[in-house]
C-alpha cells in the first residue's frame, strides 16, 4: 500500500508536471529546431514571439468571454488559439519582410542574423509590455480538474491524492497531435519535403524550382503556430507573465540543443529531458521516502525551485561538452 | 597573420548553422521574358559578359547547343567555365549579352524560373539532398511537376539501376558514383528540354565515367540537349557533337568535337598532346 502510495506521489509531483511542462518545451523546441534548421540561425526572438502570441490569445478570450462564448469544460483559450497563430504569424511574416529578407539577400553571416533576432526579442518583448502589460495574468477557465485529489482518494481509497488538471490533459493531447501532424506534414508532404530540400541544399533546392521564399514563409507560419501554442498552454497551466517568457527561452534552447539542434524528434526528447531534470532536482522527495520506509532528516530537495533555470544551463554545458551533436544527431556536427 | 576576428561566431554551430546555405539570392524576381531571334540554336548564350564582383570572368564569350545535341566546354583551370554555365542557368548577372532558349530569350528570368521555362542543371558538387533517400531526391526533381511522375521516375531508375537499388537510402550515405546518377537523375525528374552538366565525372573511377558517358549519350538521343562541363576533356569531345574550347572567359576554338580532337594546335595546348 506504501510503494503504491509513493508511487502515486512521483506521478503527481514530478510526472504529470514534468509531462506538462516537457510537452510545453517541446513545442517550443520544435520552433527553434526548425528555424535553426531551415532558416540556419537560432532565434532569439522565439520566447517573445510566445509572449506576444500569448498576449493576443488573451486578448482575444476576454473578447470571448465577453461576448458570453465559451467551449464549456475546455478554456476559452482554445477557441482564441487559432486565431492568435493567425494574427501572430502576420506580425512575424511583416518582421521577415522588413528585417531578415534584407539579410537573406546579401547573404549576410548568420551570426549576422542571430544579432539582427536579438533587436526583433526587444522589439517584440516592448510590444508585448505594451499591448498587454507586465502583470501576471490567469486566463484559464473552464473545468479545472480531469481528476481531482477528492476525486482520485474516493475511487482508490489510497491515502496519497492525484489530480490531473485539464490544462495538463490539454497540453498532453494538444502536442501529441502537433507532433505527429508536423511529422506527417515534413515527411509525407511535397510542401514539407521541400522544406527539407531547403534546410539540406539551399541552391539545389532553387534548381529543383522550388521557391525558396515560399519555403522561408511556410517555415515562419509553422514556427509561429508552434510558438503560440506552446505560450498558450504554458499560459494557461501556470500563468501568463512577460517576462516569464523571456527566460523560458534558455529551457527551450536546452531542449532544443539537448535533442540535437536541426532534429525535431531530437527537439520533443530534449523537452521532456529538460522538464524531468528540472522538476525532479527541485522536488522534495521526503515524503516519497518516507512512504518507502526510510526517515529522512531533510527535505530531500537537491535544489530549491529559484534554480530550476540553472538545471537547464548545467545540462546545456555537459551536452556541449560531452556530445555536441544532442541526443539525437541535428545540424549542428 | 590571420584576423583572430574574422568568421567569429559563425563556427559556433549552437548558435549557427551554414552548412548547405545558399550562394544564389533567392529573393530575386523574374523579369519578362521575349521574342528569341530568328536563326538561334535551341539554347544559345550570346556575347555573355560578367563576373561575382567587380572584375568580369566572362568576356563575351558565346555558347549554342541544338536540339538533342551534346555540347561539351573544356578550358584550363579558371576559363570561366563553371561561371558560364551558371551565367546560363541565371545565378549569376550578366552585365552584357543574352540568354536564349527555345525561341525566347530568358535573360531576366530567375533560376526557379528557368527551371519551369525547361532547363535542368546538375552542379559539381553538393547536387543531392544527403539527408533525403535516392526517391524523396527524385520527388523533390519532380517539385514543378503538378502531374503523374512515376513514369519518369521509372525511367531513370531504369536508366540508372544502380540507384533504384538504393531508393530507400539516404543520397549523403552513397558512393561518389551513384550520388552523380542520383544527381542527374533529379535532374531528369523536370524532363527538361535542356540538361546542363557541371563536370559529371568529377571524382569518379574510369569505369564509372565511361558508364556516365554511355548514359548522357542516351538522354541525349531521347532529344535532350546537353551542355556540359567536363575536365576529361579527350573522351567528353569524343561523344560531343560540338566542343568549345574556353580561355579566360571567352571562346578560343569552336568546332565539333571530332575537328578539335584533330587539331593538332588544340591537341598539344589543351588536350596534353
Amino acid at each position: 500500500m506504501d510503494l503504491l502510495n509513493a508511487l502515486v506521489a512521483i506521478l503527481n509531483f514530478v510526472v504529470i508536471p514534468a509531462s506538462a511542462y516537457g510537452a510545453q518545451l517541446a513545442l517550443g523546441a520544435l520552433g527553434v529546431t526548425l528555424i535553426y534548421g531551415i532558416l540556419r540561425f537560432s532565434n532569439f526572438a522565439h520566447g517573445d514571439t510566445m509572449a506576444f502570441g500569448t498576449a493576443v490569445t488573451i486578448l482575444l478570450t476576454w473578447g470571448l468571454q465577453a461576448g458570453g462564448i465559451s467551449l464549456g469544460p475546455l478554456p476559452t483559450g482554445l477557441l482564441a488559439l487559432p486565431v492568435a497563430i493567425a494574427l501572430t504569424s502576420v506580425l512575424v511574416l511583416v518582421t521577415d519582410r522588413l528585417v531578415y529578407r534584407h539579410y537573406r539577400r546579401v547573404k549576410a553571416s548568420p551570426i549576422v542574423i542571430v544579432m539582427a533576432s536579438v533587436g526583433v526579442m526587444f522589439v517584440m518583448n516592448g510590444l508585448t509590455r505594451l499591448v498587454i502589460g507586465v502583470d501576471e495574468i490567469q486566463f484559464a477557465d473552464g473545468a479545472r480538474f480531469v481528476v481531482s485529489v477528492p476525486q482520485f482518494k474516493a475511487m482508490t481509497g489510497l491515502d496519497e491524492g492525484l489530480a490531473l488538471r485539464t490544462t495538463q490533459a490539454i497540453t498532453l493531447v494538444l502536442t501529441a497531435a502537433a507532433v505527429w501532424a508536423l511529422f506527417a506534414f515534413l515527411n509525407r508532404t511535397r510542401a514539407g519535403k521541400a522544406m527539407r530540400a531547403y534546410a539540406d541544399n539551399e541552391d539545389l533546392a532553387l534548381l529543383s524550382g522550388i521557391d525558396p521564399e515560399r519555403v522561408v514563409r511556410l517555415t515562419w507560419i509553422i514556427a509561429t503556430a508552434l510558438a503560440v501554442a506552446a505560450g498558450t498552454l504554458y499560459g494557461l497551466d501556470k500563468s501568463f507573465k512577460a517576462f516569464n517568457y523571456f527566460q523560458i527561452l534558455l529551457p527551450i534552447f536546452a531542449a532544443a540543443i539537448v535533442g540535437g539542434l536541426g532534429s525535431p524528434l531530437g527537439a520533443v526528447a530534449g523537452g521532456f529531458v529538460i522538464a524531468f531534470s528540472e522538476v525532479a532536482l527541485t522536488y522534495p522527495w521526503k515524503k516519497i521516502a518516507q512512504y518507502l520506509g526510510f526517515e529522512p532528516a531533510g527535505l530531500l530537495q537537491l535544489l530549491s525551485t529559484e534554480y530550476k533555470f540553472a538545471v537547464s544551463f548545467v545540462i546545456l554545458i555537459v551536452v556541449l561538452l560531452v556530445k555536441p551533436t544532442g541526443l539525437f544527431r541535428g545540424k549542428s556536427y | 597573420m590571420s584576423d583572430p576576428f574574422a568568421n567569429r561566431g559563425n563556427r559556433d554551430a549552437s548558435i549557427v548553422n551554414p552548412r548547405g546555405s545558399g550562394t544564389v539570392d533567392g529573393t530575386r524576381a523574374s523579369g519578362p521574358t521575349r521574342p528569341g531571334r530568328a536563326g538561334d540554336a535551341f539554347l544559345i548564350g550570346e556575347a555573355m559578359r560578367g563576373g561575382y564582383g567587380k572584375a568580369d570572368i566572362l568576356n563575351g564569350c558565346t555558347l549554342a547547343v541544338e536540339k538533342g545535341q551534346i555540347a561539351v566546354i573544356v578550358g584550363p583551370n579558371g576559363a570561366g567555365k563553371s561561371t558560364a554555365m551558371k551565367a546560363i542557368f541565371g545565378m549569376l548577372n550578366l552585365r552584357e549579352g543574352s540568354v536564349r532558349l527555345d525561341g525566347q530569350d530568358i535573360s531576366a528570368l530567375n533560376p526557379q524560373d528557368r527551371v519551369r521555362a525547361g532547363m535542368g542543371f546538375v552542379p559539381q558538387v553538393a547536387n543531392v539532398f544527403p539527408t533525403m533517400t535516392v526517391e524523396e531526391n527524385l520527388e523533390m526533381g519532380a517539385y514543378i511537376r503538378g502531374d503523374d511522375f512515376r513514369q519518369t521516375m521509372a525511367q531513370v531508375y531504369e536508366l540508372f539501376p544502380a540507384v533504384a537499388d538504393k531508393r530507400r537510402q539516404n543520397a549523403g550515405e552513397l558512393s561518389g558514383g551513384q550520388r552523380q546518377q542520383v544527381a542527374v537523375g533529379r535532374a531528369l525528374m523536370t524532363r527538361p528540354k535542356l540538361l546542363m552538366l557541371d563536370e559529371p565525372t568529377a571524382g569518379v573511377s574510369p569505369i564509372v565515367m565511361d558508364e556516365l558517358f554511355d548514359r548522357i549519350i542516351e538522354i541525349a538521343r531521347s532529344g535532350i540537349s546537353i551542355l556540359m562541363v567536363e575536365q576529361n576533356a579527350k573522351q567528353a569531345l569524343d561523344i560531343a557533337d560540338i566542343g568549345y574550347v574556353l580561355v579566360q572567359g571567352a571562346n578560343r576554338y569552336t568546332d565539333t568535337g571530332a575537328a578539335l580532337m584533330a587539331n593538332p594546335e588544340v591537341r598539344r595546348t589543351f588536350l596534353g598532346g
